[in-house]
């Protein structure tokens, strides 16, 4: 903050827009290629979300399709296949956020305590790099080692049991699709928590343990508490981002599983809207997951002010 | 060292912490190796195997030489690498600008950094994204795969509290002696960046690599097809790379040569990633310390 003051020239004063002009236009020019993104693939998407009231004809296009009100978004209401696919997206979300969340901050706390920065720098290695890899290739590799024909279901076979089902059964999926979250992001969300932990005080764990405060008591007393702007920061992240549990990996395995466990609201989008043609009812169903998704973010951040924390968000500034 | 505060743990405590990072570590490593064996092995290994090898003991390249003979993998290799290089070259140039230029207060600074962030809060949807690439003209071109993902929100904000950092009297200076912001730019402020600058870049380079939605959404045409949607085609939905489709008879064990499919979509992300690693903490960290 105090850096940023001291760049004096550029204070906001109240400066002919003439003088400014020559003063920053080339950082006007900077800017140029990227609002032009911005307006090309975000602003003009956002403003094409005007489909989910039309009855949308593709060869009519936008200008001429007929207007329709909230035909569509009625229409959505009825048809038991969207329920299902946000019944899916709820249940997939919570049980996401119940099994996953904790465990890149337990893994972090075992890291930290680790005395060898060898080992620990080999399992921050190993630990980061499945994060890196498409979701196809990790699907793929859940395949090879889980599938009918994979690695595991030959070894039982040997070994005259039968085969486990893990790749195509619909009850057990939420199960599947965690354990594909933990294999692939766990290690890599544990990075901000590593980071967090070595901001805290050391002093602070030196006199609560010459205090005689055992390695649980400064756990739940030091780390946890030093942690909990972090926690709280990502869970808000997570909860803005709940509706979209993971597009890919359900895309890909909603054919091995059925779309009865694994449709979830954008691949309803998907089929409903691209590979059904029927574009607005598939725009409806993507503009109410958008927008439900930013009140949640919204309400989720309001709500960590409340709670003091800083959230993402800041009030005013940054 | 251990501090002297801190006590000894328990032989108890400390087979279970091994326990739990060394099988995690193991659950990622061991199918990875399984897989690369796998493609390294020879017919008569994987059937003495039962399909997979933990170790090739009679290694061949083979499928790898089937793989790159034909012309459907060699094509999708190009398209990814086209797709990779240029579209990481594009978005840190866009990336970079608008970052730098948000990053003083400056003239329709403050409007156009309200305009990246609320990308944040909110995602257009698959249909209009759709119909605006449609209309554009992209369908089945390959900027579709580079052109809408140039402007990542989160690297954009890693990038602008960095630059945000960079101290004001440093500029100031350069400014006396007559640098344009051009200038500033190149010469001051990227290379007291270099670290977070790649950092972004490998998180755009992966993106492009990895990125397999796009493709199935925008491209028909099988010939502009990239790894990631060969990888689906061929492995996940075990559809058969046939003989007359690489060109060369008799086609390996299929199961090695889908596996070799499998590494040529990892081999890249594998070879850059130890390089970046030690940055990314403070890429991951900047931005999370928001701007």
């Amino acid at each position: 903050m105090l850096k940023r003051s001291s760049t004096t020239t550029r204070k906001k004063t109240s400066l002919p827009f003439a003088v400014k002009w020559r003063r920053d236009w080339q950082m006007v020019l900077l800017m140029i290629p990227g609002v032009v993104f911005l307006l090309a693939f975000f602003y003009l998407p956002v403003l094409g979300n005007v489909v989910a009231f039309q009855d949308f004809q593709p060869y009519l296009g936008i200008m001429h399709s007929e207007w329709n009100g909230l035909q569509n978004f009625v229409s959505l209401y009825d048809n038991p296949d969207f329920w299902d696919a946000l019944r899916n997206t709820l249940l997939l979300a919570a049980v996401q956020l119940l099994l996953f969340f904790p465990v890149p901050i337990g893994l972090a706390l075992i890291v930290d305590s680790l005395i060898s920065n060898k080992i620990r720098r080999w399992f921050q290695t190993i630990a980061y790099l499945p994060h890196f890899l498409s979701w196809v290739l990790v699907v793929t590799l859940f395949q090879q080692s889980l599938g009918g024909a994979g690695f595991i279901n030959n070894l039982l076979r040997h070994a005259g049991l039968n085969p486990i089902p893990f790749m195509t059964n619909p009850d057990t999926f939420p199960l599947l699709v965690v354990a594909q979250l933990i294999w692939k992001d766990a290690g890599w969300a544990m990075i901000i928590f590593l980071a967090a932990l070595t901001t805290v005080d050391v002093s602070l764990y030196e006199a609560a343990a010459a205090d005689g405060a055992g390695r649980w008591r400064r756990l739940w007393h030091i780390t946890l508490p030093s942690l909990r702007t972090v926690i709280v920061l990502l869970l808000i992240l997570r909860i803005g981002d709940i509706l979209s549990v993971g597009f890919e990996q359900f895309i890909l395995q909603r054919d091995s599983v059925g779309p009865g466990a694994a449709e979830v609201l954008d691949t309803f989008t998907y089929y409903a809207g691209v590979v059904g043609g029927d574009w607005s009812s598939g725009a409806a169903a993507g503009l109410a997951k958008g927008v439900v998704g930013a009140l949640l973010l919204w309400g989720a951040n309001s709500l960590a002010h409340r709670l003091g924390e800083p959230g993402i968000f800041q009030r005013r500034g940054a | 060292m251990r501090p002297i505060w801190k006590e000894r743990p328990s032989p108890g405590y400390q087979a279970i912490k091994a326990l739990v990072l060394g099988g995690f570590a193991l659950v990622i490593v061991v199918p990875i190796l399984v897989v690369i064996s796998t493609s390294l092995a020879s017919d008569r290994d994987i059937i003495d195997a039962g399909g997979y090898v933990l170790w090739p003991s009679h290694p061949t390249f083979k499928a790898y030489q089937t793989l790159f003979s034909g012309g459907l993998m060699g094509r999708a290799i190009l398209v990814s690498v086209f797709v990779t290089v240029v579209g990481t070259a594009i978005a840190l140039a866009v990336t970079i600008a608008l970052a730098y230029a948000t990053s003083r207060p400056v003239l329709f600074g403050r409007p156009v950094l309200l305009m990246v962030l609320f990308t944040l809060l909110f995602a257009p949807g698959i249909i209009p994204m759709f119909l605006v690439v449609k209309q554009l003209g992209l369908l089945d071109s390959l900027w579709s795969l580079i052109l809408p993902g140039a402007l990542g929100a989160f690297n954009f904000v890693v990038l602008r509290t960095f630059f945000m950092n960079v101290p004001g009297e440093l500029l100031e200076s350069a400014r006396i002696d007559g640098a344009s912001d051009f200038v500033i730019l190149r010469r001051i402020v990227l290379p007291l960046s270099k670290a977070v600058v790649a950092v972004v870049g490998l998180f755009y380079a992966v993106g492009f690599w990895n990125a397999f939605f796009n493709a199935l959404l925008y491209l028909n045409d099988t010939s502009k097809w990239p790894v990631q949607v060969i990888l689906r085609t061929y492995v996940l939905q075990g559809k058969s790379l046939s003989a007359d489709q690489l060109g060369v008879h008799p086609p390996p064990q299929p199961q090695s040569l889908q596996m070799a499919v499998v590494v040529v979509a990892l081999v890249p992300i594998a070879m850059v990633y130890p390089f970046l690693q030690r940055h990314f903490t403070k890429g991951v960290i900047t931005g999370a310390v928001k701007g």
